[in-house]
């Protein structure tokens, strides 16, 4: 699935990073738990979260993820906008909720990871 | 590459794993190689920041392989054994609100390094090594 089909769907906008046109994601996981994030053997996955914070941005950084879709209207912060820009994460926004959104993008050909 | 951490400061936590991820990168490590060491690393830095009062990380970066050392000053760790098991976790509140503290640090640590060290004294601290191979 490519970002700008996300943006569509999820009626989201980009905050931080540069969509790149051949960025395809295939898999999505939705989790306000970093510690299970960082369990995950995939990588370029779409993280879908509702915790809005600098360990976010780690947590994405050192899993390998580079898009993540904060839901149910989170803000990022300047300093996660700074830390994504640093590391060529896609950070998103999403009004929706993690249960609507990942509905949606599941049902569009989104996979989950397990 | 050596890095302080002081206790409670999760924004800084992070600092190592990535410096030592940009350093992996350059010697052209694979990738799943450096993703392996640097949650390892991570989750070392959060459990660093969650429970002791300051720490220090390590990293001695070779051609095969790299070991990193953790060793910090804080109230050390009872029953490792224990703390190792997955789902055990004396994180405060404030520490799983940040998204963490489900007691899977060490696991995942173990999972993702090929040898891991722990030696901890109650009261004075907690020291933790491990080494993983580049595949």
């Amino acid at each position: 699935m490519k970002i700008s089909e996300i943006l569509h769907l999820a009626d989201a906008r980009i905050i931080a990073g540069i969509a790149d046109s051949n960025d395809d994601l295939h898999k999505a996981f939705s989790s306000d738990l970093m510690s299970d994030v960082l369990t995950l053997d995939e990588d370029n996955i779409l993280l879908i979260t509702g915790l809005s914070n600098l360990q976010l941005i780690r947590t994405a950084e050192m899993a390998d993820i580079n898009a993540v879709l904060l839901a149910r209207g989170k803000q990022a912060t300047p300093e996660m906008i700074e830390l994504a820009e640093e590391n060529g994460i896609i950070l998103m926004e999403t009004p929706y909720s993690i249960y609507k959104v990942s509905g949606i993008l599941y049902s569009n050909g989104l996979k989950e990871v397990y | 590459m050596v890095f302080y951490i002081a206790g409670g400061d999760f924004s800084n936590a992070g600092k190592a794993s990535s410096q030592i991820k940009k350093a992996l990168k350059q010697l052209n490590v694979n990738a799943k190689s450096i993703k392996q060491i640097v949650v390892a690393v991570y989750e070392a830095e959060v459990n660093v920041a969650a429970h002791a009062w300051e720490g220090k990380v390590t990293a001695l970066i070779g051609e095969n392989d790299i070991q990193v050392i953790v060793s910090d000053r804080g109230p050390g760790i009872e029953d490792i054994q224990q703390a190792m098991q997955p789902g055990f976790s004396t994180a405060s509140k404030e520490v799983r609100e940040m998204g963490f503290g489900a007691g899977m640090g060490l696991s995942n640590i173990e999972k993702n390094t090929n040898e891991m060290n722990i030696e901890s004294q109650v009261g004075e601290g907690t020291t933790l090594k491990f080494r993983c191979f580049y595949s």
